[in-house]
């Protein structure tokens, strides 16, 4: 392990760590634009130029590898002037249109010069001015302001996976570009918005909206996939302005998808503000008192018999509403709960039979893997891009069960049916790894599935003692947590023969299709959607952003949401909806503060007690062996941008299917009644 | 200067396919198969040895077939100004004005191309036959002035030699190349000022 002296201070850092990385151990700031953490090396800003004894000139610490005995100097006169000549140059044709930039306030460009740069202008020639670039309706450019760091273009190539903008012509003419007028498809487009170091990239619907200094910053986590990314909501005067990534190396490391950080105006738009109750005189649905609403809700309960009474907990429901929904039935007498609303039938009584169990990091470890009937792009855009990092370091083989699909790295393609999954064998490999697709499991096999990839998994060995490689990975932030608290029932319900059908943030369309035509239906959640469509009672709730709530993630890690806004209009927290009614009934749930349900919850579970813990769990029994079906598995998710009563409320994803899948706009959004 | 790369330009073809396929095979059989990128610029310099000039429909061609994105090899053609990416003359007539062979009359040669060909540097000749470039040094400055048409060196221009280079490039007859002068060995118009004897071994010098 090399030592070095970076401005007379001793280090030694592990062999293949660069200057520039030993400086910042020391919390020596060295000024970069291309440099990125996560991206190659180009070296071709120079900012980050230091003095290196004995070197004729200075030399770029972010390309330099730390080498035994060098002694570095990031503050001499020389590195000061290197730095302002630099910056000038950068300069040279740059806009210097800060008032007008909306990277202004958070630009690196702005920052450095403030920093490092001269003072005044030295040049008087006319500037370059470079043709903006159409690249889709989420990434605005003005590629006058780019000074060509090429961090997009390798994101694009060494995370996205979808190269798709390169460096065109030389020298004065250099530009950034797609050529062909191309918009940028990739479900991770919007972190080229982050890691442009000047306002070139900025995003399009944030637009001129808000200036970062007037923002209220809420770190928060993301429920649009099972992936529960880092997050922060910005916010200004109660609306959510932005979403943007938090660093968590666990989970996504420092990037979202698109749908994480677009669909927020979906937040805004088609929103339940005030109950309604369906009128019995006109058959539609009138706004009311909440007082009202509950009203009607308990004399529909008390009126019927609690085994015509279901309940279902939908994608984006939480933990916490799903346990007082769950206390507020069993006191009622009915057994008929369930959050498998699209049928899905995994045996949920062994936690590692249906969480993601090597963890989301744990991918890179791998050595080899195996895709059963999913579409990592589209379910869980990040874990793909885990997928593409960990190929791109290791080259492991990785094949694919299932419908055969567009990925960023080569697959085998093995077949589409379960037998196929019998036959899967894999050679010298330490750490196997089987990533399921929770949709299998809503055939009507889905049990005997279950068996077939547990005794793969063990079969291959993927279950070590120090490795656990079976992973199930889930597409709604709602599922796994409302598992662990075993809010599913043994056998299907039969939803044609309810009564009373309460659904808690569910818009599946399945459920609502066979819900009996005279069934009184009440409707808890955010959106006019398919849910609230068919409802006799809508009680509106709280979105992610509006609501401090438990989720759990497709690994099992528990993650918490944190209000960074109120709830729209006379909207409610979900809890608090169900614990009103619940006093409404008469069955009033023993507690009174959200303190005091997860003092409930994690006494009974206590791994909620464990935040952001990626949990070991144990192998066990699950499945149970049975015929196969024949059949192929089919992908469900075919628009990556509407997969929720969100995203179909939001304008920019409307705007992204138009651009991304022209040909098939037929989904529907419904109007709430 | 070139035109610049225009992919939607109207005179971009519909398609492109070489006409030996073999000699794409040859060109990728030089590297290794993972590494069959570094085969995009003999292949760009393969299409516009066939067709005078690349295409877009070309590199995509080429991008196929070194499996590799369109856009890396449009970072690649664009880079290089000897790749012609838009339709040139049958002749390509490259001038060079830079200092040396400025100061050895290039002006005088530039201005006898145009009054010849009737066209001004960036522009080709109605038949198709020429296209007049400016171009900066290319090496040859000890014969200044100098030219590249296509392939080849004309050294030692006059007014009256380049025209009659010109005239029997039109006539399809194959002037002589290099030295108009007969100069040889690039030495100077004194005769030679050094490795005097063997130049006179050579038969050339005084
Ligand atoms: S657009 Fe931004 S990220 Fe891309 S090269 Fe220009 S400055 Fe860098
Ligand atoms: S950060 Fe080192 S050259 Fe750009
Ligand atoms: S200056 Fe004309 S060839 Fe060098």
């Amino acid at each position: 392990m090399p030592k070095l002296k970076i401005n007379g201070m001793l280090i030694e850092v592990e062999k293949g760590t660069s200057v520039l990385q030993a400086a910042e151990m020391l919390g020596v700031e060295i000024p970069r634009f291309c440099y990125h953490d996560k991206l190659s090396v180009p070296a071709n800003c120079r900012m980050c130029l230091v003095e290196l004894k004995n070197a004729p000139k200075p030399v770029a610490s972010c390309a330099i590898e730390a080498g035994e005995g060098m002694d570095i100097t990031t503050n001499s006169e020389m590195i000061q002037k290197a730095r302002k000549g630099v910056m000038e140059m950068m300069l040279i044709n740059h806009p210097l249109d800060c008032p007008i930039c909306d990277q202004g306030g958070e630009c690196d460009l702005q920052d450095q010069s403030y920093g490092y740069g001269f003072d005044r202008s030295r040049y008087q020639e006319t500037k370059r001015a470079v043709k903006d670039k159409d690249i889709g309706p989420l990434i605005k450019t003005v590629m006058t302001r780019c000074i060509q760091c090429t961090r997009c273009i390798r994101f694009g190539e060494e995370i996205a996976g979808t190269a798709d903008l390169g460096l065109l012509n030389r020298g004065e003419d250099v530009e950034i570009g797609t050529f062909v007028e191309k918009a940028v498809s990739s479900e991770l487009s919007g972190n080229m918005i982050d890691i442009c170091p000047v306002g070139a990239l900025t995003s399009k619907p944030y637009a001129f909206t808000a200036r970062p200094w007037e923002l209220k910053k809420t770190e928060t986590i993301d429920v649009h996939d099972a992936v529960g990314s880092n997050i922060r909501v910005d916010t200004k005067g109660g609306e959510v302005m932005r979403i943007l990534p938090r660093l968590h190396e666990g989970v996504n490391e420092e990037w979202i998808s698109d749908k994480t950080r677009f669909a927020y105006d979906g937040l805004k738009k088609n929103r339940l503000d005030v109950p309604y109750v369906r009128s019995k005189t006109t058959g539609k649905l009138e706004k009311a008192k909440w007082s009202e609403a509950l009203t009607s809700v308990a004399e529909a309960m008390r009126a019927t018999s609690p085994d015509k009474i279901a309940a279902f907990s939908g994608d984006l429901a939480d933990v916490d509403s799903v346990v007082a929904l769950k206390d507020l039935m069993i006191s009622l007498g009915s057994p008929h709960i369930e959050c498998r609303t699209d049928g899905m039938r995994i045996d949920p009584s062994t936690r590692a039979g249906y969480i993601f169990n090597s963890g989301i990091a744990g991918i890179e470890e791998a050595d080899s893997l195996l895709l059963i009937g999913t579409n990592p792009k589209m379910e869980a855009a990040l874990v793909n891009a885990r997928i593409r990092k960990t190929w791109l370091n290791k080259r492991l083989p990785i094949s694919l069960i299932g419908e055969p699909v567009d990925l960023p790295y080569p697959y085998e393609h093995l077949g589409t049916t379960a037998q196929d999954i019998e036959k899967y064998t894999v050679k010298d490999s330490q750490k196997p790894m089987i990533i399921v697709g929770d949709q299998i499991f809503s055939r009507t096999d889905a049990l005997a599935l279950h068996a077939v990839c547990r005794d793969l998994a063990e079969k291959i060995g993927c279950i070590q003692d120090d490795w656990n490689g079976f992973n199930v990975l889930h597409r709604h932030a709602g599922r796994v947590g409302a598992l662990d608290v075993g809010f599913v029932s043994a056998a299907p319900i039969k939803t044609e023969e309810m009564d009373v059908v309460y659904l808690l943030n569910s818009d599946e369309e399945n459920i609502i299709n066979n819900c009996n035509k005279n069934a009184f239906v009440i409707y808890q959640g955010h959106h006019g959607d398919l849910g609230a469509h068919r409802a006799d009672v809508i009680l509106p709730a709280a979105t992610y952003t509006e609501k401090n709530a438990l989720y759990v993630n497709t690994e099992g890690r528990v993650q918490m949401t944190r209000q960074a806004v109120f709830p729209v209009g006379e909207a409610k927290e979900d809890w608090k909806i169900i614990r009103a009614l619940s006093e409404e009934l008469g069955k009033t749930l023993p507690y009174n503060s959200l303190l005091a349900l997860r003092a409930r919850i994690t006494e009974e579970w206590a791994h909620f007690a464990e935040i952001d813990v990626c949990p070991q769990e144990e192998w066990g029994q699950f499945g149970v062996t049975g015929v196969l079906l024949k059949s192929g598995f089919k992908n469900t998710i075919d628009h990556y941008y509407m997969t929720n009563v969100i995203c179909r409320a939001s304008k920019t994803m409307r705007a992204c299917v138009d651009k991304f899948y022209p040909k098939k706009t037929k989904t529907k959004i419904k109007k709430a009644a | 200067m070139k035109p610049k790369f225009e992919p939607n330009a109207d005179y971009q073809p519909k398609d492109f396919s070489f006409k030996s396929q073999k000699k794409v095979k040859d060109i990728l059989a030089n590297y290794p198969s993972n590494q069959a990128r570094s085969g995009i610029m003999p292949l760009l310099d393969l299409a516009q040895r066939q067709e005078g000039w690349i295409s877009r429909v070309a590199m995509d061609c080429i991008a196929e077939a070194v499996g590799q994105p369109p856009i890396k090899v449009y970072e690649v053609a664009t880079f290089y100004t000897m790749y012609n990416l838009a339709p040139v003359g049958k002749y390509l007539v490259q001038l060079c004005t830079t200092t040396p062979c400025w100061l050895c009359g290039s002006a005088a040669i530039i201005e006898a191309v145009e009054t010849h060909l009737e066209i001004k540097v960036g522009e080709s000749t109605k038949d198709g036959l020429f296209t007049l470039l400016e171009v900066e040094c290319l090496g040859a400055c000890v014969n200044a002035p100098m030219v590249q048409i296509n392939d080849n060196y004309y050294e030692d221009l006059t007014a009256e030699s380049i025209v009659s280079i010109l005239t029997a490039l039109a006539a399809g007859k194959k002037p002589s190349i290099g030295s108009q002068t007969k100069r040889v060995g690039s030495m100077a118009l004194s005769g030679p000022t050094s490795l005097e004897k063997q130049a006179k071994k050579a038969g050339v010098g005084s």
